[in-house]
């Protein structure tokens, strides 16, 4: 064994760092920190560098950008751009696919933690699973050839007829009901099927989550059992339940490539369902790379920054729910 | 009265259990309705792109790069090296640093970094991954001046990162306690452990969580936008073939791959589908085959793994 003496004193830099690098530990230490500071730094780069990309934009066009406007304009010849049709576009697709998803997620949610005999679980939770891997790109191009002219034109048509001349709701189901069907309602269809995987999948896990005498004590004093589901299992996990919605909106919001395909990307005025439209997502993926001025791509980045500022909003808002409900739940109470 | 009472009592209690059962029964099949409902879609779109794509699909698709316009044949060559370009070089840039934050956050839960981080990982997941790509336009396309493979492969790796840091997280924590404190005391270092214990006894699970990350970013268009921009005369083989005919060094021939612009299978389709010739559009339906049966293989195969993985280590 061979003695190491040191002629350099202990407090000398050189004997720290050589005693820092041999031990390992807190270099180990140091490194794991500086990986985990990666993630984090990425988030906060992003937000601050679509902040800086669209600085003059946001000069140019003020909150005007935002606000709702009856005579939209996206004008990249004279450099006046308004994002509201996009905005209303998201909004209005996003919160459409909602309402038709969560019924139907938080139906599975409850066959699936409730309801399903076991040897059936794991395989209807992949082929759940797998609808999300499905590449966006892929719906788009069922959505254009298939699901728009078979299924969408014939509901479009449908809601058209029966909403269409009604006083206050009819500007939301005003015709004429495009040809190919390319409309905000096909739009809406494809996010419902693309979301159903994320609300199911949270719902699911929160439903698993809820201990088991709340059932027990709701079955034992009479309930059936779709009356423990929901008048006791519903309201307990109604915050995480909340979240999952949240996280299915966040979803939705920021859903490009089968959006852009199906919504048949028109800037019009009209505020109907079954029109085509635009969403911010797909005009930046329309314009971006052939953006013709600066201030035609910097008005992009803006709506780039918006759609972030709007996901990492209800993100948070989502964990933090989602995390509530399994902290009220004790580890020992669970099934 | 009580008797008359009590009669109104059964009739009324008789007629209200009626109607709870029938809606008891009524609530619980709609929800298995539901679950048919929505895998509906899953079966249609994998049955009809099977079809369709099946009719199309051939030799010449593998091997050949595009044809110019409106000319038949050729194949989409070009995108399949640039998915595996652009994908490799995501999963070189995501896979290191994924991994320490994913040992950190196995290890640190509890920490405020640790909480921070999950956050993080959470929120970074829900970013757009359009959002991403002009990020990836604004640090990587926009001070190098033009477009290439290599910012591709960077707004892919932003877009994986999550998705590995939270599967290794997730692995390394079925790995059982008493391995770990073994190694310890042992007297080996936390290092040591870490990277020679408790690593190697969850690595198949890791290595199943990069897959399923990898499959993500390969079905992903939306980042490579304005990022790889898409190329259709692609082609690493002429690269690498004249490289060594002009006699280039390997550093020279690799910057000749990464820095052009590349063209990615959901890129390809998704410019096919939009064009006016039939051809492309047999081929958008061919390239989406491709793309479908390699994502799906790839999750069906990492959920089979890790769940027999599961199982084992918890008994």
């Amino acid at each position: 064994m061979t003695k190491y003496i040191s002629v350099l004193p202990e407090t000398h830099w050189l004997t720290r760092l050589r005693r820092f690098i041999s031990h390992g530990d807190s270099l180990w230490q140091w490194i794991l920190i500086i990986a985990s500071l990666l993630a984090l730094t990425i988030v906060l780069a992003i937000g601050w560098m679509l902040w800086r990309e669209s600085a003059d934009a946001r000069n140019a066009f003020g909150f005007g950008f935002l606000t709702p406007t009856a005579n939209p304009s996206w004008d990249p010849v004279n450099n006046n751009f308004q994002a509201w049709p996009f905005i209303y576009g998201t909004l209005l697709t996003s919160f459409a696919a909602l309402i038709i998803a969560i019924p139907i997620s938080v139906g599975i949610a409850i066959f699936l933690s409730e309801l399903c005999p076991a040897w059936l679980r794991l395989p209807l939770n992949w082929l759940v699973e797998l609808l999300a891997a499905i590449p966006s790109v892929v719906y788009g191009l069922w959505g254009i050839f298939v699901f728009l002219p078979l299924v969408v034109s014939p509901i479009a048509n449908g809601l058209f007829t029966a909403f269409g001349s009604l006083p206050v709701v009819g500007s939301l189901f005003a015709g004429p009901v495009p040809a190919n069907g390319a409309s905000r309602l096909g739009a809406a269809f494809i996010l419902t099927i693309m979301i159903i995987p994320t609300i199911t999948a949270v719902t699911r896990d929160v439903l698993l989550a809820i201990p088991a005498n709340q059932r027990e004590a709701s079955l034992a004093l009479g309930s059936t059992q779709w009356e423990t589901i929901w008048q006791v299992l519903l309201p307990y996990g109604l915050s995480g339940i909340l979240g999952a919605v949240i996280l299915g909106l966040g979803r939705a919001l920021g859903e490009t490539m089968a959006v852009t395909m199906v919504i048949g990307n028109s800037i019009e005025g009209s505020a109907s369902l079954l029109r085509p439209g635009y969403t911010m997502a797909s005009i930046i993926a329309n314009e971006f790379a052939e953006a013709v001025s600066k201030l035609h791509s910097q008005a992009l980045i803006e709506i780039g920054l918006i759609l972030f500022f709007m996901t990492l909003v209800l993100n948070i808002v989502a964990r933090l729910l989602v995390w509530r409900v399994a902290r009220k739940t004790p580890q020992e109470a669970r099934v | 009265m009580t008797s008359r009472f009590k009669e109104l009592i059964e009739k009324n209690q008789a007629r209200l259990s009626a109607r709870r059962k029938t809606v008891n029964a009524a609530m619980l099949s709609l929800t298995g309705v539901m679950t048919l409902l929505a895998i509906l879609p899953l079966f249609w779109i994998v049955g009809y792109v099977i079809y369709k794509g099946g009719q199309y699909i051939n030799v010449d698709f593998f091997i050949h790069t595009a044809r110019p316009l409106g000319m038949a044949g050729g194949g989409v060559l070009h995108a399949i090296e640039g998915t595996l370009v652009i994908t490799l070089l995501a999963a070189v840039f995501a896979i290191p640093p994924g991994l320490l934050a994913a040992f950190y956050a196995a290890r640190y839960p509890n920490t405020t970094l640790g909480v921070a981080l999950r956050f993080g990982t959470d929120v970074l997941s829900g970013v757009p991954s359009i959002v991403i790509g002009l990020f990836a336009y604004a640090v990587i396309v926009k001070p190098m001046g033009h477009y290439s493979a290599f910012a591709g492969g960077a707004a892919m790796a932003m877009l994986m990162l999550p998705t590995i840091i939270r599967t290794t997280e997730e692995m390394l924590k079925l790995v059982p306690h008493a391995l770990r404190e073994g190694s310890l005391a042992l007297g080996a270092p936390e290092w040591k452990t870490s990277i020679s214990v408790v690593f190697p006894a969850a690595l198949n699970g890791v290595v199943t969580g990069f897959l399923l990350a990898i499959a993500r970013a390969a079905g992903e268009t939306a980042p490579l936008l304005f990022t790889a921009l898409g190329n259709e005369r692609y082609d690493v083989g002429k690269i690498v073939t004249n490289g060594i005919a002009q006699k280039q060094s390997l550093f020279q021939i690799f910057g000749r791959i990464f820095d052009q612009p590349a063209d990615s299978l959901p890129l390809t389709l998704w410019k096919y589908a939009q064009q006016p010739y039939p051809e492309r559009i047999q081929q958008s339906w061919a390239v989406a085959l491709v793309l479908m049966l390699f994502v799906l293989l790839v999750n069906i195969i990492a959920r089979l793994w890790i769940e027999s993985r599961k199982r084992r280590l918890q008994g």
